[in-house]
């Protein structure tokens, strides 16, 4: 049996905290540059082309794998030459308007289902039946109701964006906190108002998410689009470009249109989605 | 004398009419498989500059009651009174303070957050609406965080936001649904006391739901007891009158001994309830 020892009571003053300044430790340089995402990710793309690059020296056959150098060099020529940049502005006109219109049409259904109880069960048969069928199925029956012009690749564009953005959009609404719809609601809001100031910033994370989904299903389908069915009135697009190039022989143009095709896809992830995310779901505390 | 001084200032006299008037109210809602009757011919009124509180345990429908009140439910049975006038739908008049932090809404600024009710029901020019916000976020000691987000604030400051907000559209009556539970000890005592400083200088009306029995008895001039299973209530009882911070502690002792034997009283009783916090 050990005799407790009663310990006596400490107390201290506290040092004010203008005594002890700044407590802060500097990062290191390598420590700051490495923090920057597009830092890392650009290591990462130049360690992608030289294995690129030394894969294509070794295997030595620029029919079937042109090096990153040639394709660089085929990428710069057909920029020179205008033929590229014309042929991605075709496509790019054709994505905004099949993915504004898409995003637009996901906006009105989804709505819809928020407000009715049809509305929902529209928006669920919908999705669940239309959106495991590939749009470029559809693109058969777009030429033959649109013709050979922006109307077909327009409306498959649409098909592609509406229902992953709808889906999403949907479920983000579904889970918006009921606090949250309580606080809406007890500030009178309803309708649209309620729908714009509270649901849609709410459930902007799953919105976003959907907007993103969306593009990079448009951007897919146009492009097989464009090799099906190729030239529209004597502009074809990014797809066309490729399918030419290819018949053609001339390997390192194709390697260059699938080139402008990520760059592009890597510029509105990186500049455009990013900065929106920026500014809301991380300036927010939704997404970290 | 001293005492009903204090009560003629704490504003328990009572005035003629009452400002909300809940008759014969029985709620229930459904769960997946279950009707649940939460409360059971609830009858009570609360007048103007009140702090009346709904006490009792889980199961009691003492949230559902207040979100009847709020106008998110509506009875079954009974009817309930705002001013005279049948409560059917959520409204600013009647501004809620939830249990949860995730109640501001995390796109907005502290200051937009008071601010947004105040424009969204127009009653307020923006400039005016503005200094109205201002004016409640230095009442609740948020001057500084002003321009913060939510999500960089402690639970304790998100509470006052949202309490700030609900007192900047001075409703008629104020609904806080046990707004300091999910707090620590310390930060929920200095909250109590901070109400408390709000209430002498604005003497809101406020309908408060708590399950702790020294809550009710600190934040209450008046609590209404409730038995669960369903919600029926059991006692409507003045609280201690407030004497400068600390009650006397026999009082407080013998009230909080009294409110507990009432409460378990047929504790023993078999739990037949679903178990969901009403």
């Amino acid at each position: 049996m050990s005799e407790h020892v009663m310990r006596p009571e400490i107390h201290r003053q506290a040092v004010d905290s203008a005594a002890f300044g700044i407590v802060q430790k500097p990062l290191s340089a390598r420590e700051r540059v490495f923090n920057h995402g597009g830092v890392r990710k650009g290591l990462l793309l130049i360690a992608l082309a030289l294995l690129w690059e030394g894969y294509a020296r070794l295997l030595d056959n620029p029919l079937l794998f042109p090096a990153f150098s040639s394709m660089l060099e085929a990428f710069f020529e057909a920029i020179m030459s205008g033929t590229l940049p014309a042929r991605a502005w075709v496509s790019v006109k054709v994505l905004l308007m099949g993915y504004g219109a898409g995003v637009f049409f996901a906006a009105v259904l989804t709505i819809i289902a928020i407000t009715t109880r049809v509305g929902t069960d529209l928006l669920e048969l919908l999705t669940s039946m239309f959106n495991p069928l590939p749009a470029i199925a559809l693109l058969p029956l777009a030429l033959l109701w649109f013709g050979l012009g922006n109307g077909s690749l327009v409306f498959v564009l649409i098909h592609s964006v509406l229902w992953a953005v709808a889906l999403n959009t949907h479920s983000g609404f579904l889970s918006v906190s009921p606090t949250m719809r309580m606080v809406g609601r007890n500030y009178g809001l309803t309708g649209l108002s309620y729908v714009a100031q509270i649901l849609i910033p709410a459930a902007f994370p799953s919105i976003l998410t959907g907007l993103k989904i969306g593009w990079a299903f448009a951007w897919r389908t146009l492009i097989a689009a464009e090799l099906v069915f190729g030239v529209s009135s004597g502009s074809g697009g990014l797809g066309w470009f490729i399918y030419e190039n290819k018949n053609q022989l001339e390997i390192p143009a194709v390697f260059a249109g699938l080139f402008t095709v990520i760059l592009i896809g890597l510029a509105v992830e990186n500049v455009v989605f990013r900065s929106i995310e920026a500014r809301t779901v991380r300036r927010w505390g939704m997404q970290s | 004398m001293i005492a009903d001084a204090r009560a003629a200032r704490d504003g328990v006299g009572e005035s003629p009419l009452p400002l909300l008037d809940v008759r014969g109210v029985t709620l229930q809602y459904k769960t997946s498989d279950h009707l649940v009757t939460a409360t059971f011919r609830v009858h009570f009124q609360v007048f103007r500059s009140e702090r009346f509180i709904l006490l009792g345990p889980s199961g009691c429908g003492k949230s559902t009651l207040l979100k009847a009140v709020g106008g998110y439910l509506q009875p079954v049975e009974g009817e309930i009174r705002l001013k005279g006038e049948l409560v059917n739908r959520p409204g600013p008049d009647r501004m809620m303070v939830f249990q949860e932090f995730d109640q501001l809404l995390p796109w907005k600024t502290v200051k937009e957050n008071v601010l947004f009710p105040l424009c969204a029901t127009g009653r307020f020019s923006r400039k005016a609406a503005e200094q109205r916000a201002m004016h409640y976020i230095a009442k609740v000691n948020l001057t500084k965080f002003a321009d913060s987000l939510p999500h960089t604030l402690s639970g304790g400051m998100k509470q006052r936001v949202a309490i700030a907000r609900g007192m900047a559209m001075e409703p008629d009556m104020l609904l806080m649904d046990e707004p300091f539970a999910a707090l620590d000890a310390l930060t929920r005592r200095k909250m109590q006391d901070e109400l408390l400083m709000l209430w002498d200088e604005t003497r809101f009306t406020v309908l408060f739901v708590t399950h702790s029995i020294p809550e009710a008895i600190k934040i209450g001039s008046r609590i209404l007891l409730l038995s669960p299973h369903p919600g029926q209530v059991k006692a409507e009882l003045n609280s201690l009158p407030r004497s400068g911070g600390e009650a006397d502690p026999g009082a407080l002792q013998a009230l909080e001994h009294k409110i507990h034997a009432m409460l378990f009283a047929d504790a023993v009783e078999a739990p037949t309830g679903t178990g969901v916090e009403a």
